[in-house]
C-alpha cells in the first residue's frame, strides 16, 4: 500500500477534503488559494463518499465515510490531519437489531449547530439518518424517519438508495431537512420525531403520477445558513428553488444548457448566488457539448451564466457527482469541484477563472472545504448583505417558533 | 488438535498482526468457531459479517477447501484440527 504524504496546515489555511473511489486526499493552500500541496492517499483502495471538518469545541477533526466492497462501511476520524485515523472494533454507525437493514455506505457527514458542539449527523445507504451527541463516539438511528410510512416505497437511484443531503436550520434547533434519492425532500419541525415529504412542484416524469407526494429523484439541495428557507435543488430532471422552506418548489432553468446534473454549491457571501454543473442527460452523464462549464446564478435562479475560463472547452466529457462541488467561506468565494476522471479544479474568485489543482486522482466522489483556525470575516459589503439576510432568517425562524 | 483461523492481511489490524489464530477448543460448527474468534478479537466481527450477522457478500469463509456458501453456511461442520480461512473474494475494481 502507498505511504501517504502528510500536511501541516496553519491557521488561515484552506484545506480541500477530496474523497475518491480509491482513497482520500487533502490539498492545502493559504488564503490566496493559488498553490496547493497534496497529502494522501488515506484509506488506499477504499471508497470515500463523504468527508467533513469539525472545528467546533477547539477540535481540528477530519471525518471520512469510508468503505470497501469486502469489509463494509465505516465512519472514521482524524485529529492530526490524517496521520492517524480511528478504526474502532465495533462499527459505530449500525442499524439496530430487528431493522433487517445493514449499513452499505455513508453518504453525508455534517457537524451539528454551533451551540451543540458534540452533535453530528450522518446520512447513509440504505436511506436513513443517524445522529451522534457525543462527538461521534456513538450513533443512533433517527426513528422518526426510519418508521416513516413512505420508507418502504423509496427506490434506489443509480447510486443506491441514499440519504445524501442534511440541512440544519441554524436558527431553529427543531427544524431540518434531508433529501433521499429516490424519495425526495423531507422536513422535520420537531427535532426529528416526525417528518413530512416536501416535494410539491417537483416533477417526476419517471413515475405514473408526474407530481407525486414523494419519490422524486432529488440529487442535491443547498441553502444559505442566513436564509435557510430559500433552497435550491438539483433534481434528476430539473433545477428548482423554494422560498418557503421546501413547502413549494418552482423551476429555475433559464440559461442552463441542460436540467440534469448532480452538483450544486451555495455561495457563502450571498444567498442568491449558487453554482451548478450541468450534465447532458441521465442516459449520457457527461458535460454537454464536450465543454466543462460551471453555471452561476446571482439572482436566485432567475438566470444562469456559464463560467468556463480555465476549463477545457473541447472534448471534455466529464461528470461531477452530487457532493463533488463545494465553496469555501472567503470573499471572493473559492469554488472547487472534482470529476469522475480524477481532476480537481478550483477558482479563488467565485468561478471567474479556474485552475487545475489535481488531474490524476481516482474518480472523485466528494470535495469539501476546511478552514483552519476559522475563516476570516468576509468583506464589509458582503458581510452587510449576509447580516441583513441573517436578520431576516432569524426573524422568520422566531415567527415559526 | 485445535481449530485455527487464517486471517487475511486487512483484518490483522484487529488480531495483533496475527495471520493465524488458533482456538483453544474444537467448536463443532463454523458459527461456534466464529463466535470464539469474535470473543478473542472483536474487531474482526463487523468486517466479516454485517451488524445482523450475515456474511458480507464479498467475503468467503472456507473450511479446509470447502466454501461454506456451498455447504451449510454458518452451520457447516468443523472437524477437530480444521483450518478455517477468511478470504476476501476476487472482486472489486
Amino acid at each position: 500500500m502507498p505511504k501517504p504524504r502528510h500536511l501541516k496546515p496553519r491557521d488561515g489555511d484552506v484545506v480541500l477534503l477530496v474523497g475518491t473511489m480509491k482513497g482520500a486526499f487533502l490539498f492545502r493552500s493559504d488564503r490566496r488559494r493559488k498553490k496547493w500541496d497534496m497529502a494522501g492517499p488515506y484509506f488506499p483502495g477504499q471508497s470515500v463518499y463523504s468527508m467533513t471538518y469539525d472545528a467546533r469545541g477547539g477540535r481540528q477533526r477530519l471525518w471520512a465515510g469510508t468503505g470497501t466492497e469486502h469489509w463494509g462501511a465505516l465512519i472514521s476520524s482524524s485529529d492530526d490531519f490524517g496521520r492517524n485515523w480511528t478504526n474502532p472494533e465495533q462499527v459505530p454507525i449500525r442499524f439496530p437489531e430487528g431493522s433487517e437493514m445493514a449499513l452499505k455506505r455513508i453518504w453525508q457527514i455534517i457537524p451539528g449547530r454551533t451551540e451543540e458542539p458534540n452533535t453530528l449527523y450522518a446520512g447513509v445507504e440504505p436511506a436513513a439518518l443517524f445522529r451522534s451527541d457525543d462527538a461521534g463516539e456513538t450513533w443512533s438511528l433517527n426513528k422518526g424517519l426510519f418508521d416513516h410510512p413512505h420508507r418502504t416505497q423509496w427506490q434506489p437511484g443509480g447510486g443506491g438508495l441514499c440519504l445524501h443531503t442534511i440541512i440544519l436550520d441554524q436558527g431553529n434547533p427543531d427544524r431540518m431537512w434531508i433529501a433521499i434519492s429516490t424519495g425526495g425532500v423531507y422536513r422535520t419541525e420537531d427535532g426529528g420525531r416526525s417528518w413530512k415529504a416536501r416535494n410539491v412542484g417537483i416533477k417526476a416524469p419517471f413515475l405514473p403520477n408526474p407530481e407525486p407526494e414523494f419519490g422524486q429523484c432529488v440529487h442535491k439541495v443547498v441553502s444559505h445558513p442566513a436564509e435557510p428557507d430559500r433552497m435550491y435543488l438539483q433534481h434528476h430532471w430539473g433545477i428548482y428553488r423554494s422560498d418557503d422552506g421546501a413547502d413549494t418548489w418552482n423551476p429555475i432553468e433559464k440559461g442552463v444548457p441542460t436540467t440534469f446534473g448532480f452538483a450544486l454549491a451555495q455561495d457563502p457571501n450571498d444567498p442568491q448566488t449558487v453554482y451548478n454543473l450541468p450534465i447532458e442527460a441521465d442516459m449520457f452523464r457527461a458535460t454537454p457539448e464536450g465543454k466543462l462549464r460551471v453555471y452561476k446564478t446571482k439572482n436566485a435562479g432567475k438566470s444562469w451564466a456559464p463560467l468556463a475560463k480555465g476549463l477545457p472547452q473541447q472534448e471534455a466529457y466529464e461528470c461531477v457527482l452530487r457532493d463533488g462541488m463545494s465553496t469555501d467561506k472567503l470573499d471572493p468565494a473559492g469554488v472547487y469541484f472534482g470529476t469522475r476522471s480524477g481532476k480537481v479544479y478550483g477558482s479563488a474568485n467565485s468561478g471567474e477563472k479556474w485552475s487545475l489543482i489535481a488531474e490524476t486522482l481516482p474518480p472523485v466522489c466528494c470535495v469539501k472545504v476546511a478552514h483552519i483556525g476559522g475563516a476570516k470575516p468576509a468583506k464589509k459589503s458582503a458581510q452587510k448583505s449576509a447580516n441583513k439576510s441573517a436578520k431576516k432568517g432569524a426573524a422568520k425562524s422566531a415567527r415559526r417558533r | 488438535m485445535a481449530v485455527a483461523f487464517y486471517i487475511p492481511g486487512y483484518l490483522r489490524t484487529f488480531t495483533e498482526g496475527r495471520a493465524r489464530v488458533s482456538l483453544s477448543s474444537s467448536p463443532a460448527t463454523v458459527q461456534a468457531a466464529l463466535d470464539e474468534l469474535w470473543a478473542l478479537y472483536p474487531g474482526v466481527r463487523d468486517r466479516v459479517v454485517t451488524e445482523h450477522g450475515d456474511l458480507r457478500p464479498h467475503v468467503n469463509v472456507f473450511v479446509g477447501e470447502d466454501n461454506i456458501r456451498d455447504r451449510e453456511w454458518f452451520n457447516t461442520a468443523v472437524r477437530e484440527g480444521a483450518e478455517i480461512s477468511i478470504i476476501p473474494a476476487v472482486s472489486g475494481g
